[in-house]
């Protein structure tokens, strides 16, 4: 079985990432119910023509693909797999808003056709008349993760050498608001804004210093089950909780944290980090995770605004990624220097 | 000789259960006709693939409490999952590390075409709200079934549910799952019926796949589902195999969001993709599954894909979405349990409505219901997005 390698890693956020060589230096604070992206020059990656029919996950999906396939020096992947949990939500809203305004009357094909949840995929794809396995997947705070397992499964066994996989959700308007309504009614919703954001990466079979040594994920845990669960993922890749320098957990503030503490007591003194408060919350939120912990473990530096409790060390070889989303959908990435 | 199949459950327009399709494939019976279930006013100008069930019968046969917050697509996915599983016998579910595999495209569209304006204000509509999301019918099929671990979600518009498949059969040969129940659901949907309508690819007439004069789809509503098991648990448990999923291949066409290109790429690829898996040559293929949706452009393409791989050979071949009507996300895994069936009654299904073929390939499908002997049957899926997925089924 292969082992599979982080070659590069882009995201864009709500924060300055993606123009940015820095890491997190020109941090802004964020509130409010919804946040969106700052988004990059898409000029710099797409064609105007085409770039004026897509939809902001489209046009952030592309534009991170293309930074990381450039990033890693690769012009064609042998596979192109994408997560996203709303979808194109900003092209679902237009044609069932265009249904509902006009009684299903002088209706256009453009949003229905960009409407489909592998719209990321397919423009990838298509911009790079890359005929390669291709593969989309909507599984809430699971999808960005199902296509790195996805993407893992194609190296371990080597279908694949080279493989583009990311995580990409846009806002939208309607559904979010109503979302956001009903996470405010309740005093233990999310915490943070929603957001929004894309994240790509190139993960290989050829060796570079970071490895994605194994991932996991489950539907339904309790806050004990977890722990087992996580003990029995240490113990088949023979790592001892004490190797763990960095704990990076998808906190939001909601009544579900204490998943994440159940977690961090297995660790006798980690650093644990936090990111939805910089970036907001959305289903492929876990991605933007997994740039920051390829960018630490490049840097070995982290930013102060990541750190939720512990001190910054000055070796750090060993992250561990844990999301949860509601109490399910949870998911273990753990990598190595 | 592949991954173990030893369940499947299906509800289609042609019937709630393997049985009834099977009669209603044999017979040869169609399930298409007018729209009952949903207010549109296209209904007059359609023709529908739809299940005579209407919610409330299926909360009721599932035994759910009346105030669940199920869309049609979840209520359809979990019957058709857990009949897969009585098939296969499974009852105690954490024996072996069992996973769920669903690809759906519509999600809850459903119901937020329905609610979308009360979300606001009304709470009765509210608890739709969280249904909308792709994920949700496979989360709630996942917990009524008890799986817990290995759940996720598929969606490249209509190969959907041949990847999920697909990638079920790819975590059983890599040791990763020892069972894993793989497919897909949709139900039919004002956004879905509104958008075809926009593309002008809806036939107002029963479709006639491969027809030179074929004038567009049906579209149709189904969940199926198959069960996947390692080769271990089949020696452990003793079971009876169905057949083998013996080949797959996945490939983009890479030409345009929605049309197919002339030439066939994305279909020829992953169709040579999945019989070199398979290790079979073209001639070995005994009968083919179409994607044949009815269009023009899909349907040309597909002739093209076929004559480049099969030659002039091009074995018998037919679209049986001209019984079922295009069920979009769960077209590969009906017309799974399809081929399956065909495997265990050596017999293949006709391609109803045909009657000329097109000048440009000038191929002919199987128009009626005939006894062959079939080894090996490739079946097709492709998708807006360039999405192409083929399937190989083989004798038990």
């Amino acid at each position: 079985m292969k082992n599979v390698y982080l070659h590069s890693a882009v995201s864009i956020s709500a924060q300055n990432t993606f123009d940015s060589d820095g890491f997190l230096e020109d941090m802004k604070p964020i509130s409010g119910s919804t946040v969106p992206a700052q988004y990059p020059n898409y000029k710099d990656f797409i064609a105007p023509m085409a770039s004026r029919r897509m939809a902001t996950g489209v046009k952030m999906g592309v534009s991170a693909a293309s930074k990381a396939l450039y990033n890693a020096q690769l012009t064609q992947p042998d596979a192109i797999i994408t997560g996203t949990g709303m979808g194109c939500i900003e092209d679902t809203e237009k044609f069932l808003n265009s249904i509902i305004g006009n009684a299903e009357e002088f209706l256009t094909p453009t949003a229905f056709i960009q409407s489909t949840h592998n719209t990321v995929g397919a423009q990838i794809a298509l911009g790079l008349k890359c005929k390669a396995y291709n593969n989309t997947y909507v599984h809430a705070a699971l999808s960005f993760e199902s296509a790195l397992l996805d993407a893992q499964l194609l190296l371990q066994q080597e279908e694949a050498k080279h493989v583009l996989v990311g995580g990409v959700d846009e806002l939208g308007t309607e559904i979010i608001s109503h979302v956001r309504h009903m996470e405010d009614a309740n005093t233990n919703g999310i915490q943070v804004p929603f957001g929004e954001g894309a994240s790509f990466f190139v993960v290989s079979s050829e060796a570079k210093a970071i490895q994605l040594v194994d991932m996991d994920i489950c539907s339904t845990a309790s806050e004990n089950t977890i722990q087992q669960k996580l003990n029995g993922f240490l113990n088949n890749n023979e790592v001892q909780a004490s190797d763990i320098d960095v704990l990076i957990a998808g906190r939001n503030g909601d009544v579900f944290d204490p998943y994440y503490d159940s977690i961090s007591t297995l660790f006798k003194n980690p650093t644990e980090l936090h990111y939805k408060h910089l970036i907001g919350e959305f289903y492929t939120a876990s991605s933007f995770s997994l740039w920051t912990a390829f960018r630490i473990l490049n840097r070995q530096h982290i930013p102060k605004p990541l750190i939720y409790k512990g001190e910054t060390k000055s070796k750090i070889s060993t992250i561990l990624l844990y999301n949860q989303f509601k109490g399910r959908d949870h998911s273990f990435i753990l990598l190595k220097r | 000789m592949g991954v173990a199949i030893t369940g499947m459950g299906i509800i289609s327009a042609i019937g709630h259960s393997v049985a009834e399709s099977k009669t209603s494939l044999l017979a040869p019976k169609s399930g298409i006709g007018t729209l009952k279930h949903i207010q549109t006013k296209h209904s007059d100008q359609i023709k529908v693939g739809e299940i005579t069930l209407s919610n409330a019968d299926l909360t009721t046969q599932l035994q759910l409490p009346k105030d669940h917050n199920y869309t049609r697509t979840g209520l359809l996915g979990l019957f058709a999952a857990r009949a897969a599983l009585q098939d296969a016998q499974i009852s105690a579910i954490s024996e072996y590390r069992t996973g769920l595999i669903s690809a759906t495209t519509v999600g809850g569209m459903d119901m937020t075409e329905l609610y979308l304006k009360q979300f606001a204000t009304d709470p009765e509509a509210q608890k739709y709200i969280q249904s909308h999301h792709a994920g949700d019918s496979t989360q709630k099929i996942a917990d009524a079934l008890n799986i817990t671990e290995f759940v996720t979600t598929i969606s490249t518009a209509c190969s959907s549910a041949a990847n999920a498949i697909m990638l079920g059969a790819r975590l059983i040969k890599a040791g990763k799952l020892d069972r894993v129940v793989v497919g897909g659901t949709d139900a039919l949907s004002k956004f879905t019926i509104n958008g075809f309508k926009t593309l002008m690819i809806q036939s107002d007439d029963h479709c006639a796949p491969f027809d030179a004069n074929r004038k567009g789809l049906n579209l149709g509503e189904a969940a199926a589902y198959l069960v996947l098991e390692s080769d271990d648990v089949i020696a452990k448990e003793q079971k009876q195999v169905l057949a083998f999923l013996s080949g797959y291949g996945n490939a983009n066409d890479a030409f345009h969001q929605t049309a197919s290109s002339e030439n066939g790429e994305g279909a020829f690829l992953a169709m040579t993709k999945a019989l070199e898996l398979a290790r079979l040559t073209p001639e070995h293929i005994n009968y083919i599954n179409a994607h044949g949706t009815a269009t023009p452009n899909n349907d040309l393409s597909e002739s093209v894909a076929l004559q480049r791989v099969f030659g002039s050979h091009v074995p018998d071949f037919s679209s049986t979405k001209s019984f079922t009507g295009h069920t979009l996300a769960a077209a590969g895994v009906v017309e799974a349990v399809f081929a399956i069936i065909a495997l265990q009654e050596q017999t293949i299904f006709p391609n109803l409505n045909f009657k000329s073929p097109m000048p440009e390939t000038g191929l002919k499908p199987v128009t009626s219901v005939v006894k062959i002997e079939v080894q090996h049957i490739l079946s097709n899926s492709f998708g807006f997005g360039g999405n192409c997925s083929t399937l190989i089924f083989s004798k038990a």
